[in-house]
């Protein structure tokens, strides 16, 4: 009887560190474009261009050198305060949205919950075309507050449902308590409710960002040479301009930079951002 | 008393819910109204109702046609291969084993670079054929006379569908872990105890309990991929016939300056999403209605 024991698990054990072999490969498989990307960058562009590759040519700078002479930190500020501003909006406006919709539900609080979600599926394109006439007829286009407005209301519903799931952890006694000691609503909000949710709110904060951040139709039709982010300012380098690999790696891994680092500071709450709360 | 209590209630919903009206839903309409105009920048004397003629006129056309049959095979490629793909990899990391933590992280990070970053990277760095790696690789193997496939111009819509397929694998991975480590796991010990194999428990009580995420991950990314513009527009900017709906309305709207054919396009993926969007909705309110009543 022990002897078939200890042979099951021998043969567990060996069928096991087979699977974990093979997970650390699909691992570095997966992060191998990443990985040659980052040593690129750091090749010159003679040797980035060498095929077969040369991977222990010599490290240098000059892609990095490069692509910031091209002017890119116009782009990556308008990025920047794109990002910044509409995340702080949206949870300005989500947080109430989401109290509203868990701890004093209103009524029918499912419906509208599903409502925020269905905006989410309305396709981008399909507003594109209005919200450029309407830009354009009143002097918008090309400015970052258009971009700042488009993307609070591209990242409310994750916030909303985000933010709900989190509030509804939030024990009603609590409440209770607060409300009977005579706080008012904005002071239970702040005093009691938002140190619990600090959490959820932060990396509802993270996701929002990470988005505005990523995004492209919306910012290459309705700005120009002023309110350009990162990514328009990427598009640049879709064509090929002779021996430029480095120099595109360098930009691609500038422009990547923060949502890599947002990414993987969230990367626990990663899940339940992108499945909208649905999965925890 | 009653009514200002409700109201009490209503007041911090509504900034959102007039904001999200107002952005989302009102240039929505006005689509609506634009797809039965006749309306070219271009042309801007014959501006005037249309009719249906801007819907006949994109649903006749071949380029069109081809856009609608282009998003459909890339989001079910994409959608499909990252979802086995995900789903064999998160089976690989439901287990506990050496530098778990590790080989997660490294899975993550091809969907935390930018959309356009990360087709710039397979388009110049990987799939180019005189100095990407891909050939370079090909070429440590085999010497000097390995082939060096053009690989972008060969395979256009492939090449575009294993960019996305790298981005989305860890998308459908991490919702299937959650689901995997959801499981309840003194059922599925009852059941190895009462004699069940690894294929049985996989087969009869790991795939059912799997199955809502897996509908859910599979309708999340379809609906992120059918809007897919970022890697047609980097890696063959719509040529070589990958052009797909969103890229084509793009077009026609940003370069024709056809508003009304736009629009009436615009409306016609607003009528595919909502069919994809309902049994989207449909899932996640199971999903919800699971959470809420626990």
């Amino acid at each position: 009887m022990s002897g078939q024991v200890t042979i099951v698990t021998g043969r567990k054990n060996r069928g096991g560190s087979v699977l974990s072999v093979v997970a650390w490969v699909v691992g570095v498989l997966f992060v191998l474009p990443v990985l040659w990307m980052l040593l690129t960058s750091f090749h010159s562009e003679e040797n980035a261009a060498k095929n077969p590759p040369d991977i222990a040519a010599p490290l240098t700078l000059d892609g990095y050198r490069a692509f910031f002479d091209t002017g890119p930190w116009p782009s990556i500020a308008n990025s920047l305060t794109a990002s910044i501003l509409s995340t702080a909006l949206v949870i300005l406006l989500a947080f109430p949205a989401a109290y509203a919709l868990s701890i004093r539900p209103v009524k029918k609080w499912t419906d509208v919950l599903f409502f925020f979600l269905s905006t989410k599926m309305l396709p981008v394109v399909a507003g594109l075309l209005p919200i450029y006439l309407f830009a354009q007829s009143v002097g918008f286009l090309d400015n970052i507050w258009l971009l700042i407005i488009l993307y609070t209301s591209m990242n409310l519903p994750i916030a909303v449902w985000m933010l709900r799931s989190f509030l509804s952890e939030v024990p009603v006694e609590i409440l209770e308590a607060a409300s009977v000691d005579g706080a008012n609503l904005p002071r239970t909000l702040r005093s009691v409710v938002a140190p619990i949710v600090t959490p959820g709110i932060a990396s509802a904060a993270l996701i929002c960002f990470i988005f505005s951040w990523n995004e492209l139709l919306f910012a290459r039709v309705l700005t120009g040479t002023v309110a350009e982010t990162a990514p328009v300012f990427l598009t640049g380098f879709v064509t090929s301009q002779g021996l430029f690999l480095a120099k595109v790696c360098a930009a691609s891994l500038v422009v990547s930079l923060p949502v890599l680092i947002a990414g993987f500071a969230a990367q626990d709450k990663l899940v339940q951002g992108l499945s909208l709360g649905a999965v925890k | 008393m009653r009514r200002t209590g409700d109201w009490a209630r209503r007041a911090p919903l509504l900034p959102a819910l007039v904001f999200m009206i107002i952005v989302t839903q009102l240039p929505f309409v006005v689509t609506i109204i634009v797809s039965f105009m006749n309306w070219n920048a271009y042309y801007p004397d014959e501006r005037g109702f249309a009719g249906f003629s801007n819907f006949r006129r994109v649903l006749t056309d071949a380029n069109t046609r081809h856009a609608i049959w282009i998003t459909i095979l890339l989001t079910a490629g994409v959608v499909l291969i990252s979802l086995v793909f995900g789903l064999l990899i998160a089976l690989l990391l439901d287990r506990k084993f050496r530098g778990r933590g590790a080989v997660r992280t490294m899975m993550i990070t091809p969907f935390l670079v930018v959309p356009v970053a990360a087709a710039l990277l397979w388009k110049h760095a990987l799939y180019n054929p005189t100095y990407g790696l891909f050939n370079g690789v090909l070429k440590w193997i085999f010497g000097d006379n390995a082939p060096q496939p053009d690989w972008i111009s060969n395979q256009p819509l492939w090449s575009i569908i294993f960019a996305l397929v790298w981005q989305w694998t860890p998308f459908m991975m991490l919702i299937l872990l959650a689901g995997l480590q959801s499981r309840p796991l003194d059922v599925i010990e009852a059941a190895g105890i009462d004699g069940a194999n690894q294929w049985e428990i996989f087969r009869y009580m790991t795939l059912p309990h799997l199955r809502q995420y897996l509908e859910l991950s599979a309708l999340l990314g379809s609906i992120y991929v059918v809007q897919n513009f970022d890697a047609v527009f980097t890696i063959t900017s719509g040529g070589l016939g990958t052009a797909n709906l969103p890229y084509t309305i793009y077009q026609t709207f940003y370069t024709a300056h056809d508003y009304g054919r736009a629009s009436a396009a615009g409306v016609i993926v607003v009528i595919g999403t909502i069919l994809i969007a309902t049994f989207a909705l449909r899932s996640v309110s199971t999903l919800f209605r699971e959470e809420t009543s626990k």
